[in-house]
């Protein structure tokens, strides 16, 4: 990956900050890092996922990306 | 005395078929008798709040399921699917319900100890209510609580040392049929493969970055016992290159009626004196084979692996020796556009340990699908939308007439520049020399 992992997570927050929803595709972070390959971009997302930062959502047959707590579905399913 | 009353439900116990209301009523007893003193983890009345929300849906005619949700085990993307239910107050056991998906053994063998100790976990943890299996091939555990998940997981991976599967849009399970461990007509190790993709893909498995599922499964033989070629995306299927193996003895065999057609398959039956005419020959699809009362022929550049022949005479009949795959890619059911097969990409590949040809084919696939498909789009619909010439180009695959499925209709050819000999650039002086301006 050309630039570094912890500047590729602050922009992966900032796009997620930046937008009014609450979950993406996993393509929606390839055009965060026009540049770089899906593999790598997968690499920041798994960081993140890891360190507690952004959570899976599924619906059982598509998988997207959050901020953990964000928008809505935390809170019915009593998560938070 | 049932918790709700069912009507509906139990209208469906009249049929003749076994019914899963049955089952449904019968682990409910068996959780409130608890014969075997088991402090269950989530409620005892989950199996009877699931027959009654499945009443009111009936009634209502609409469901009370929410599907979906960010529960899971911390890092997975996959393998639980969250599930609740809008009508808590009125079915308390119920209100999580969430899917459980287990990895599943290659060729799916288990010893009657693991599923036991499957079902101990089970019976704790959650509904004892499982789905053997689901679509994708995974032993499904349907309803348990988000508290459970993490001890669940736990539990599978530490004692039972196995996996939660793949679901949304992760790799999904691989799934394969028991291959040579039984079957004679295996033209590859089917589970050596399916096992060996499994661990190489684990990171596609449990953490999802691609647009939509994607499954892999594989068939020992064209006979499919997994139907790869109508269920997986990337479908390997044993085939062979040279000729199909003749016992002359064994054929007259049957014709004498000294071995049952089909290994006795069809023998509840009396279908009359065998007819290697009618029931081998003629059903040929190619018309490959022919009989002239003594001796079987086969014209083997034309046959294309049907099976039937290796199937009614497996005792003289046998696949040749010269094995390997081809592999199919696309295959889908119908969500976004109608279902389709999966397309032959590979004709042949040899399938030996280490399984670095089928690697490159799939990690080139992923890299264009990855980049190209678009949100819930599967591999086949990226493939229909950019052509399939597109995917031999991704792939470096060249182009072969077992590619075509029927005679060009358009009479237009796009060349590229770099087909055409000399490209697009020309010397003009040396153009010149032949053609007057």
């Amino acid at each position: 990956m050309a630039i570094d992992m912890s500047t590729a997570k602050q922009q992966v927050v900032d796009f997620c900050n930046s937008k009014s929803k609450t979950k993406f595709y996993f393509n929606d972070f390839l055009k965060v890092f026009p540049d770089e390959k899906a593999r790598d971009v997968k690499k920041v997302l798994t960081a993140l996922v890891q360190e507690e930062v952004l959570e899976f959502w599924s619906s059982g047959s598509t998988t997207m990306y959050g901020l953990k707590g964000a928008g809505k579905q935390a809170h019915s399913e009593g998560e938070d | 005395m049932a918790k709700h009353k069912t009507p509906l439900l139990d209208q469906l116990e009249s049929g003749p078929w076994p019914s899963f209301v049955s089952d449904i009523k019968q682990e409910a007893e068996h959780r409130h008798a608890n014969p075997d003193g088991i402090e269950y983890q989530i409620p005892v009345d989950v199996c009877d709040d699931l027959l009654g929300l499945l009443e009111m849906s009936y009634e209502d005619g609409e469901t009370h399921w929410k599907h979906g949700g960010i529960v899971g085990v911390f890092g997975y993307g996959g393998g639980v699917i969250g599930r609740y239910c809008d009508q808590p107050q009125k079915f308390p056991g119920v209100a999580h319900f969430h899917t459980v998906r287990v990895a599943q053994p290659a060729g799916k063998y288990y010893s009657t100890e693991y599923l036991r100790k499957l079902m101990d976990l089970w019976d704790f943890r959650g509904s004892g209510l499982t789905n053997m299996h689901g679509a994708t091939g995974d032993l499904v555990w349907l309803g348990t609580t988000t508290p459970q998940l993490e001890e669940i997981f736990w539990t599978l991976t530490h004692d039972l040392n196995t996996d939660l599967g793949g679901s949304g849009s992760n790799l999904r399970t691989p799934a394969s049929c028991l291959g040579q461990s039984r079957c004679e007509y295996a033209c590859y190790d089917t589970q050596s493969l399916n096992y060996a993709m499994t661990l190489e893909y684990q990171d596609e498995l449990h953490r999802p970055a691609f647009p939509y599922k994607f499954k892999f499964k594989f068939d020992g033989c064209p006979n499919g016992c997994v139907a790869s070629i109508a269920r997986s995306d990337f479908s390997v299927i044993g085939t062979w290159k040279d000729d199909i193996k003749i016992d002359h003895d064994a054929v007259m065999g049957y014709v004498k009626g000294e071995f049952a057609p089909n290994a006795g398959a069809h023998s509840g039956r009396d279908w009359g004196k065998f007819d290697i005419e009618k029931e081998v020959v003629a059903l040929c699809p190619t018309g490959c084979m022919s009989w002239d009362g003594s001796k079987l022929s086969i014209d083997n550049k034309e046959c294309y692996r049907c099976m039937h022949c290796i199937n009614t005479m497996p005792r003289a009949l046998h696949i040749g020796d010269e094995r390997g795959a081809s592999i199919f890619v696309g295959a889908k059911a119908p969500i976004l556009d109608g279902a389709q097969m999966g397309s032959l990409l590979v004709p042949f590949v040899p399938v030996e340990d280490p399984y670095d040809e089928v690697k490159e084919v799939v990690e080139n696939l992923w890299d264009w699908w990855m980049e190209e498909g678009k949100n819930r789009e599967r591999i086949g619909e990226t493939i229909r939308r950019m052509s399939f010439q597109k995917m031999l180009e991704v792939t470096g695959i060249k182009a072969d007439p077992r590619h075509v499925q029927e005679p060009r209709t358009n009479p237009y050819i796009f060349w590229k520049e770099e087909d055409v000999t000399g490209g697009w650039e020309r010397d003009i002086n040396e153009f010149r020399k032949r053609h007057q301006r």
